[in-house]
């Protein structure tokens, strides 16, 4: 693959994880190619993460989020084994050594940090904090603002400040379990985005914070920058139309821009990877590769 | 002790916030007023596969413990000193067990081994640790009230220190079996038998069912397949399904009698469903397509109804109900009922519509209803907060977005609620190069079952569905929904239909395989099938179960041949399980086996025509009602509201308490405070945040907007794809109070208010221009009591029916009216509640769901107001209606004056307010409904924080200006620059009624006085902190100890 080609953005699906599409079509308006893959073609060996730039994990109910949110899949993803006798987790440390990025979205953020990829601070994938039951004991749709970390690590949030999303799940709410492990969150930025009210300012409380999340964390990444996982919902905002107050912003603002503040991180993603000098390890054969679930 | 039976117990860590005790301990005090002290909710999976003690260790801590959050305790029920008394709750032998299932994958995934997830191996169940020691009938109480179903779930309970555990067993008895029924018995012992098997058939129908098996030809027939003389058991169950109301709609279809008690006049209705929904929708069909407007492809011929987004798209649209199964296990009933309605887009035509988005209308009783409860009825508040959590499993594990709704109270739905379940989805027009919404099956077609698999699930549910509700309703009919099992078999379903492997599907609902196969069957002329290739969750199903059970999550599939091995394999690769059932045939006969051996063998027209017509009597008496006499008098500064009595014996409906003076005095503004308080009024929010109402990114009229998230809005638009701006509109009207005094004005006006909130947000009528392309999609939704006449039990039964005729006239004159097609639709006919000799029946319902064409979703429009300055209007005309308006309810009143819809002058209208948004000069609109054009106003504020100063010139009484609810009306604003414009369009349609200030008070004068004035915030906390937020309450962080 050549240097102008676009950037490939893999999107998993399958056994319950349900925001593919509107994930596929965030990083169709950023620029980039999105394909959609089962699951099963992964870990049978038909699809290779390698031949793609961003690994993406949307959001759902991945096998009912029965056992706690993510915890199935991330189990399957440490000990299933493929064809050639390797676990995803196996290529996803060889996919992260290359360069490479993970994106986990609600859902998708649980596995991450169930399977250990987040916040990684010992460097050898293991659990190291949770993510379970909001303190309100129940699920919740609501509009949130975030306020992004200056010194994160994250391609996705270069250039933000804070922006506006939804939040959509049960168990948001960041635990950690000792204070080693939050200091050494907090020294190393890996805590990137935290709830805030309408004018930035951090705020702890409920709605602000929908779930009672340590650290009033939204988002981490890992100590690379090249993982990045938070609950709200990014690719749930592509389009002003999206935002509950959409119609009287612009009512007051005949100028309002019509892109939602959700497609900026896939922007940011997109722009970033073209722009890296040695994006040459994907493989040619991407034109045989299926898209079923389009 | 049986080998390999191991036991895995993870409890919360010390330090651990455990919300979930926490709430059971906070539930057990404020419902049942027990004090349980500390709870401890702990999590139990018995685990039936041999492991080695290692492997149950490694598999307990690294699969199941979040080492955050929980300590493991293997093979023991590990518990504190401090804890007393214990509740186990389990699942029920057969009962889906998805975590049960889940970790069973885990299991797999983590031995690396193939371990077949249908079989169970892993039970779960949860184990609450109570620190006071409660005595077993307490105990029992809470675990039955609060923590399980008794049809669905096993208890033990006890002191702490002899926790009894119980892990499902999987049946062992085979019995294969096929018996024969003797029909050649008295016409009494034929209607018992009908009884005693549920199969809900009457007298003249089992007569017929006897005289078809002695038919000469029948008998000759018989003898040759080698079955003998007498039905078989399955025969008759296949029958009774078939024949059921749920199924063949026989009350819809009957010949009924028609009688005007006062004028005398008399008719015959020669089936509803053909006079007034049927031949209805043809004529608006032949008005489109005279003005080029071919978009109406499927109606009332498949599981719902398609019509043409453009070249490329169909639009699918299914609205059912799922009331029976909702008044006995609420939270089952639902979440069935969701998933279930989802099937229908989804197997309409060749199958795999994309979801696009759920609906749901739900009609309770009174959650603070406070006295006693018949035998086997479910407090209101239990139906609720259950039926509430199933919609929230059934959508949001399926990942499609609830976007519309509305709650609606009554205390005449306590015994049996109504759960509406609405889906609408996008199918392309073409499949593979076939016409999507077709349905075509030849001779030698394979069937296929696709999804779970058969239980004892659900036997019964048509017929049970089709009969009133009593102490002795079986569990059986119960059914637990997986919507994760269901997620697969959608997955599976949209990828085989893109490649062209599937002919058609349909879904397996009520009825099962019995009511699939045998109306797929009618296409081709024939079926056979096998039972015994049924995969089944357990051993011990006859042949008539597994042809009858409703287990969910099901499909039949149609496969040619060729095609069957590539089927098979998709399904392996994504993990949905398909058998092959049997073939298609063309022979004329419903022919069903097992290992071979005939089970039945039914004539295709006799089962499909065989049934006899009913005939039923309708005579309509006008009720006695009366207006209260409402004086306005003046106080002071403020205005008040007096209303007296009006005797009416009608009147006094509801069981709340209210003030026994003869005379009620209220000033104006207390009244608006109260009816924005009040149980049909107030904030649904706690409700709908629980409901993910945007995933997929589609949605962009939500129900709550605004700067504050919390105005509410009239219909839900959501958009079809990301390439496009055109989306659809969704709206639901239902309005039974108005039925108290007239079904017919209750339909019409449950009918444009569902037309209204279409044009609120910017929806233009159909047919208005040729070929304008603007589909119009409408489901019917009837739910009634028993209108079958009895002279003894059901002695009303002719008012009923009659009432169910007025219903349908208004349906047919409201479509004839707006040009708007029903396109699929429900009856649901016995909705009543009978234990210790009394009957709760539900008040009759109708139900409207509209769909309609937004050509771009970017120019619609939201019902709260924009900006100070912004112009006032209340567009339409307000009449002295205020008959069965919330108003009268607040002082117990039902009246007389039924809002009438003026349909002439209400399309006049809806069309002027479109010419006005393709100018797009309305920059908020909001439809009138309850509580009239002062809750409306208030509800317009909620968004942000603005007022208005309204002043009131009309010529009516105050009372009826404010709280009238005259339909087919709207309070708009426009910005000051556009009303010249505005006026222009639509001249003295519109009433100018003041300006959006930017002070948040609402201030509406009238003859020179103040009559309402009040703070916006306050009216918004006031309507926030309602009753059903009360009930449900809100998500606020309650940190328990350790934190």
């Amino acid at each position: 693959m050549n240097q102008s080609a676009a950037v490939q953005a893999l999107i998993l699906t399958g056994f319950g994880i349900n925001c593919e599409e509107e994930m596929a079509a965030a990083y169709r308006l950023a620029g980039a190619e999105a394909t959609i893959v089962h699951l099963n073609q992964v870990l049978h060996g038909q699809v290779s993460i390698h031949d793609y730039d961003i690994l993406n994990f949307p959001g759902g109910f991945s096998f009912g989020d029965d056992l706690g949110s993510g915890v199935v899949l991330a189990k399957k993803l440490r000990y299933r084994q493929t064809p050639g006798g390797f676990t995803l987790l196996d290529d996803l440390r060889e996919f992260i050594s290359r360069g490479k990025f993970v994106l986990g979205i609600c859902n998708g953020f649980q596995v991450l940090v169930k399977l250990g990829l987040l916040p990684n601070l010992g460097g050898n994938f293991e659990p190291e904090v949770t993510l379970t039951h909001n303190v309100s004991g129940r699920y919740e749709d609501r509009w949130v603002r975030l306020k992004v970390n200056a010194n994160n690590r994250s391609p996705f949030l270069q250039g933000l400040d804070s922006f506006e999303v939804p939040v959509r799940h049960g168990e948001g709410r960041l635990l950690i379990p000792d204070e080693a492990t939050r200091q050494r969150i907090l020294d190393q930025n890996l805590n990137c985005l935290t709830y805030c009210d309408a004018t930035g300012c951090e705020v702890t409380q409920y709605p602000h914070n929908p779930n009672g999340a340590d650290l009033n964390c939204a988002g981490l990444t890992d100590t690379t920058g090249q993982v990045f996982g938070l609950m709200p919902h990014p690719e749930a905002f592509l389009s002003l139309y999206n935002h509950p107050d959409w119609a009287r912003r612009k009512r007051v603002n005949k100028e309002l821009s019509e892109e939602g503040d959700g497609l900026k991180l896939f922007r940011n993603i997109v722009k970033h990877v073209a722009s890296l000098p040695h994006r040459s390890a994907s493989s040619a054969s991407l034109e045989s590769v299926e898209t079923p679930l389009r | 002790m049986e080998t390999h039976l191991y036991s895995i117990q993870l409890l919360p860590k010390p330090g651990i916030h455990d919300g979930d005790g926490q709430r059971v301990a906070e539930a057990a005090q404020r419902h049942l007023g027990l004090r349980t002290g500390r709870v401890q909710s702990t999590a139990v999976y018995s685990v039936r596969y041999p492991l080695t003690a290692q492997q149950l260790q490694d598999f307990a801590e690294q699969c199941l413990q979040d080492p955050v959050l929980h300590e493991v305790a293997l093979n023991e029920f590990r518990r504190d000193p401090q804890f007393q008394s214990y509740i186990l709750v389990a699942k029920g032998p057969g009962v889906t067990d998805d975590e049960g299932t889940s970790a069973q994958n885990a299991l797999g995934d983590f031995l690396n081994q193939p371990l077949d997830t249908r079989t169970q191996h892993i039970f779960s169940k949860r184990l609450f640790l109570l620190e006071e020691n409660l005595p077993p009938t307490d105990l029992r109480r809470l675990a039955e009230e609060l923590l399980g179903n008794k049809l669905i779930s096993r208890f033990e309970v006890g002191p702490a220190d002899q926790i009894r555990d119980f892990t499902p067993r999987p049946g062992t008895s085979v019995d294969n079996t096929t018996h024969t029924i003797d029909l050649n018995v008295s016409d009494e012992a034929l209607v018992q038998l009908s009884k005693d098997n549920l199969y809900a058939l009457n007298l003249a129908e089992m007569q017929a069912v006897r005289a078809y098996y002695q038919l000469p030809e029948t008998q000759q027939e018989r003898q040759a397949s080698g079955l003998p003389a007498e039905p078989t058991d399955c025969e008759l169950e296949i029958i009774a399904q078939t024949w059921s109301e749920h199924c063949k709609h026989k009350e819809f279809s009957a010949l009924i009698n028609y009688r005007d008690a006062e004028t005398g006049e008399e008719y015959q209705v020669d089936s509803l469903f053909k006079t007034y929904i049927k031949d209805a929708t043809a004529e608006v069909d032949r008005q489109l397509r005279a003005n080029g407007n071919d978009w109406l492809i499927k109606v009332f011929s498949d599981n719902a109804g398609a019509v043409r987004i453009n070249d490329e798209s169909l639009f699918v649209w299914k609205v059912e109900t799922h009331n029976s199964p909702s008044a006995i296990d609420p939270y089952g009933g639902a979440i069935t009922g969701i998933l279930g309605n989802n099937r229908d887009p989804l197997a309409t035509g060749i199958g795999g519509a994309r979801l696009l988005f759920n609906t749901n209308v739900l009609c309770f009783g009174n959650p603070d209803y406070d006295g006693p409860l018949l035998t086997n009825q479910l407090h209101p508040r239990r139906i609720f907060e259950g039926v509430r959590k199933g919609i929230e499993d059934g959508g949001n594990k399926s990942g499609v977005p609830t976007v519309n709704g509305s709650i609606v109270f009554d205390d005449r739905y306590a015994g049996k609620p109504l759960v509406y379940c609405g889906t609408g989805a996008v199918m392309p027009m073409q499949l593979a190069g076939l016409d999507s919404w077709e349905k075509k099956i030849d001779d030698g077609d394979r069937i296929i079952m696709a999804g779970g698999r058969v239980g004892k699930d659900g036997i019964h549910g048509a017929t049970f569905s089709s009969i009133e509700l009593d102490e002795s309703s079986p569990a059986t009919a119960v059914q637990i929904g997986s919507p994760i099992t269901q997620k697969l078999a959608m997955d599976f379903l949209i990828l085989a239909t893109r490649r062209g492997l599937i002919k058609c599907s349909t879904d397996n609902g009520a009825g099962g395989l019995s009511s699939s196969v045998g109306e797929l069957a009618g296409i081709s002329g024939g079926a056979v099938v096998d039972l015994e290739k049924v995969p089944l969750k357990y051993p011990g199903l006859r042949p008539w179960e597994i042809f009858v059970s409703e287990s969910q999550e099901r499909f039949t599939l149609v496969v040619e041949p060729g095609k069957l091995a590539e089927v098979l394999a998709l399904g392996q690769e994504m993990e949905v399980e398909l058998t092959d059932i049997g073939y298609f045939t063309a022979d004329g006969y419903l022919d069903v086996r097992f290992a071979g051996a005939p089970v039945a063998q039914l004539n295709m027209h006799f089962l499909h025509e065989g049934v006899p017509r009913k005939i039923m009597e309708a005579e309509w008496q006008k009720p006695a009602a009366q207006e209260p006499k409402v004086e306005i008098r003046q106080n002071g500064v403020e205005t008040h509201i007096c209303v007296s009595p009006s005797n009416d014996p009608a009147a006094n409906r509801s069981a709340t308490s209210f003030d026994e003076e003869t005379q009620i005095c209220v000033s104006t503004t207390d009244v608006l405070f109260r009816l924005l308080g009040s149980l049909n009024i107030c904030s649904r929010e706690s409700v709908i945040r629980q409901y993910d109402h945007e995933v997929k990114g589609r949605t962009i009229i939500k129900p709550l907007m605004g700067a504050t998230g919390q105005a509410p809005q009239d219909a839900a638009v959501v958009r079809f794809n990301f390439e496009s701006w055109e989306g659809v509109a969704v709206s639901n009207g239902i309005q039974p109070r108005f039925g108290d005094l007239d079904a017919y004005h209750m339909s019409a006006g449950a009918f444009d208010e569902a037309v209204r909130q279409i044009i609120a947000v910017g929806g233009k009528l159909p047919n208005l221009t040729p070929g304008d392309n603007i589909f119009w999609s409408v489901n019917d939704n009837f739910c009634v009591p028993d209108s079958d006449f009895h002279p003894v039990t059901n002695p009303d039964g002719k008012q009923k029916l009659a009432k169910l005729v007025h219903m349908c006239q208004a349906l047919r004159d409201a479509t004839a009216a707006y040009c708007i097609p029903l396109t699929s639709g429900k009856d649901s006919m016995k909705n009543d509640f009978k234990a210790d000799g009394v009957k709760i029946s539900v008040p009759p319902t109708v139900l409207y769901s509209m769909t309609a064409k937004i050509e771009d979703v970017r120019r619609t429009v939201t019902s709260d107001f924009k900006q100070a300055g912004d112009v006032v209007y209340l567009l339409g005309r307000t009449y002295d209606e205020l008959g069965g308006s919330e108003f009268y309810q607040l002082y117990k009143e039902l009246g007389a004056n039924v809002p009438q819809v003026r349909f002439a002058e209400a399309k006049e209208l809806y069309t002027l307010i479109g010419q006005a948004n393709d100018q797009q000069l309305i920059q908020s609109c909001h439809d009138l409904s309850d509580g009239g054009l002062a809750v409306a106003l208030a509800e317009a504020t909620f968004g942000d924080g603005l007022g208005a100063k309204i002043e009131l010139t009309g010529e009516l009484p105050l009372s009826a200006q404010l709280f009238s609810e005259s339909h087919s009306r709207f309070v708009a604003t426009v910005a000051p620059e556009d009303v010249v414009a505005f006026e222009q369009i639509l001249g003295d349609k519109a009433t100018r009624l003041g300006v959006v200030t930017n002070d948040n008070f609402l201030l509406v004068g009238h003859q020179g006085q103040l009559v309402i004035e009040a703070d916006t915030e306050e009216l918004r906390q006031i309507w926030t902190n309602g009753p059903v937020n009360q009930t449900i309450g809100f998500g606020e962080h309650v940190m328990g100890e350790g934190k």
